[in-house]
């Protein structure tokens, strides 16, 4: 039986200086963000189809590895979100396997996916991140919890954003207004991992910005300002289309325009990251540009940001992903 | 479509040019994260115990084949042609002979088929739903036909259940009670037999209660009884409609005695009832699949259905079973679940302070999944409670389920020990049926 996310499918011929030869696009999983992974996957492979390039789509599952050994791709693209994907496990096999692929080796992935260990890079490399702290539940256990959770409402203030420390799409995230709804979100985030990260709660203007490398050096793309309707960019304001606005280039001087990408292709470097990554920022009202993290595979789905920022570049999405695609492939 | 321009022009965009003309009713439309976890609980490396999925692997697939064969080799182009809104007669006659074995004397011609029995909640509640009508339902009740409800902007009014279900004491103060607000009260929804989240039936000794109680008045009962041949013993309880001809609308499906794929199912309404259902699903689908309706009909001229019946009975016997023995050696003792005599479900209650909804993304890693209490409940009630499905899960699998999700909720009251109570409904509502203590007989 043929695998339900296996097909096949050329729409043009491949024009020169593309990739020749079957690009594999990996999406699903089995992380939290498997049902955002597909539609990312589904995104990009379309986009490459469109220009002429052979690609299949696929799952990870226990088929996986015998199909690469058997018939192994021009490139892989791996646009798993969540643990897996972006931790840098699949790159770490695909290393071995020794096919190419697009983005960020599994060093520069593992730190740039754990948020605690990211901002202390972000730190060194003198990129602003806020104020936080990094708990296991087991700290609260041992110590109480009360006890805890105030000194840090005392330390850090309100609001606080509350995360685990591995994860993405904002699962399990909640804005803390009030002492009394922090025990909540700290439940909500060890729902999804083991580690919660508590960060003072930056006020202030939303942004993402794509970093691309074509082969000719990393490249900041436009700046896109995210505007939730709720105010606060969280699963539904991500994934359901009309629940938020998007303004690129964003509404910024070209000062601190120019800063968010200095910024992001500051953070891009200090990872060691390679070909793609997104960069989510805040700017605040004293026009500090705050680092919140770093993405190593960016959601291409119809709502996410990496599309309309090449959008607003004036790129064709299909034949910037190639270009990367292209790029990785001479690894 | 997109107002992001190219080239350095500041544009801006909602990604969906439409936002601002949908229907009110689509408010409620939204990406959800509940919703994506269940993606990953399509994954075989999951156990989901979150669907509803009958399990027809033992249906008699070279049987079926064949009828379809003969069906398109003797009557193909009737068979994919248009057909009467209504349903064919034969079905009809045929649906009349099944709800006899409920003590329902029914003509065919007041019987209308329709795309599974959800499509009949569906037609029921367009014909007789305004904005801000009340609907009684169960204290849980089924998603799909509470979806349905909210479509149609109905308000839902939740009735208590305990195990012997709906309660009529309770039905009485929610009729007096809405009646006192000046509501208007279209229909109470009660699914009488093997409850769906709850796993309960309707004692027989309620049914006259039922009935009267909603006589006197004056309020029709949307009986909806997918489940009703699925009795473990083998028992089949009379139904409402059959004792109640005018006052009951009847909903009857195949989904479960036969397979979901074909989507027939049907309402047996009284005479003018039926003749607006009919125009409704005119308008809806025109008429609903005569290739269906014939091959369910070849089905059940040429095999032994209620043969099969009796094998589906005993296999989800078995995995009841099977569910019921892995709570009992696996789940705390603060935890509380019936142990249901027929249909798909059993319902658990959590220990109190443990909130279902919240637990799941942890269930999901642990790769197990469930359905939280809160999809029952139009009234944001449930949580300390989730609905486990043991229909479809091979019994092996059923058992490491619970296994894990016992872990999940070990890890879970511990994590809640250290922070409190943290969810602003934790416990039950009014009403909430919750689940009786734990006990095999």
């Amino acid at each position: 039986m043929p695998h339900p996310l296996e097909t096949t499918v050329t729409e043009n011929p491949a024009p020169s200086g593309l990739p020749t030869g079957r690009i594999v696009v990996l999406a699903g999983g089995l992380s939290h963000e498997r049902d955002v992974s597909l539609r990312s996957g589904r995104r990009v492979a379309e986009a490459l189809r469109s220009v002429g390039l052979e690609v299949e789509e696929r799952d990870v599952d226990s088929s996986l590895l015998p199909a690469l050994l058997a018939d192994k791709p021009a490139c892989v693209v791996p646009m798993l979100h969540g643990e897996t994907g972006e931790d840098g496990a699949i790159r770490e096999v695909l290393d071995l396997v020794g096919i190419p692929y697009v983005g960020a080796p599994p060093a520069a992935c593992r730190v740039a996916f754990d948020k605690p260990v990211a901002k202390i890079v972000a730190g060194r490399a003198g990129i602003s991140t806020p104020e936080s702290v990094c708990l296991p539940a087991e700290s609260f256990r041992e110590l109480g919890a009360t006890a805890v959770m105030d000194l840090i409402v005392e330390r850090l203030g309100l609001p606080l954003m509350v995360k685990p420390a591995r994860s993405g799409s904002a699962l399990g995230c909640s804005v803390v207004r009030s002492a009394d709804q922090l025990p909540a979100a700290m439940v909500s985030a060890y729902a999804y991992g083991t580690v919660a990260l508590l960060e003072r709660f930056v006020e202030g203007t939303e942004v993402a910005v794509p970093v691309i490398d074509t082969g000719d050096g990393p490249e900041a793309l436009p700046v896109v300002e995210i505007r939730p309707d709720g105010g606060v960019y969280d699963y539904s304001a991500r994934y359901t289309a009309g629940s938020t606005t998007f303004v690129t280039p964003a509404s910024l001087s070209d000062e601190l325009t120019a800063e968010c990408q200095r910024v992001a292709l500051a953070a891009h470097a200090a990872f060691g990251l390679r070909d793609l990554s997104r960069s989510d920022l805040i700017v605040d009202s004293e026009g500090t540009v705050w680092f919140l993290e770093v993405n190593v595979a960016p959601g291409f789905t119809e709502t996410s940001t990496v599309p309309l920022s090449v959008q607003a570049q004036g790129a064709d999405l299909g034949e910037l992903v190639a270009s990367v695609v292209a790029a990785a492939s001479r690894r | 479509m997109s107002e992001i321009s190219p080239g350095g022009t500041r544009g801006s965009t909602r990604l969906d040019h439409y936002v601002d003309r949908y229907a009110a009713r689509t408010e409620g439309m939204k990406a959800s994260e509940v919703r994506a976890l269940f993606s990953v609980a399509s994954r075989p490396e999951v156990v989901s115990l979150a669907g509803g999925m009958p399990n027809i692997s033992d249906l008699p697939l070279d049987v079926v084949g064949k009828g379809i064969a003969d069906l398109i080799a003797h009557d193909g182009p009737t068979a994919m042609q248009y057909g009467s809104g209504q349903g064919t007669p034969e079905l009809r006659e045929q649906i009349c002979e099944v709800m006899r074995l409920e003590g329902i004397e029914a003509h065919p011609d007041d019987v209308v088929v329709t795309v599974g029995s959800q499509q009949a909640v569906d037609l029921v509640t367009r014909i007789f739903c305004d904005p801000g009508d009340v609907v009684l339902c169960e204290a849980p009740s089924y998603l799909g036909a509470l979806g349905v409800f909210r479509a149609y902007e109905a308000d839902i009014v939740h009735v208590e259940m305990d195990a012997d279900g709906l309660v009529p004491e309770a039905l009485e103060q929610a009729i007096a009670a809405t009646k006192a607000a000046g509501r208007t009260i279209k229909f109470l929804y009660t699914i009488p037999n093997y409850h769906n989240p709850a796993g309960i039936s309707l004692s027989a000794e309620r049914r006259p209660e039922i009935l009267r109680i909603c006589r006197e008045a004056d309020i029709l009962i949307l009986e909806d009884n997918p489940y009703g041949l699925l009795g473990f013993d083998g028992r089949i309880h009379r139904a409402l409609r059959a004792d109640e001809p005018e006052g009951v609308i009847y909903l009857g499906s195949f989904s479960k005695t036969f397979a979901p794929g074909f989507r027939v199912g049907w309402a047996l309404a009284p005479h003018a009832v039926r003749e607006k259902l009919v125009l409704a699903q005119e308008s809806a689908t025109l008429c609903p699949s005569a290739f269906s309706q014939m091959a369910i009909s070849r089905y059940l001229e040429n095999h032994d259905w209620l043969g099969q019946v009796e094998a589906f009975r005993t296999m989800y016997k078995e995995r009841r079973d099977a569910m019921v023995s892995a709570l009992e050696d696996f789940m705390p003792a603060t935890c509380r679940w019936n142990v249901p005599t027929g249909g798909f479900y059993v319902w658990l209650t959590l220990p109190p302070g443990i909130d279902a909804k919240a637990m799941l993304p942890r269930a999901v890693t642990a790769r197990v999944a469930y359905v939280p209490g809160t999809a029952f409940f139009a009234d944001g009630y449930g949580s300390s409670s989730m609905r486990l499905s043991f229909c479809y899960p091979t019994p092996e699998r059923i058992r490491e389920g619970v296994r894990r999700l016992a872990g999940v909720l070990e890890a879970e009251m511990e994590l809640r020990a250290t922070f409190g109570a943290t969810g602003p409904i934790p416990t039950l509502r009014a009403g909430e049926y919750d689940a009786p203590s734990n006990d095999l007989s």
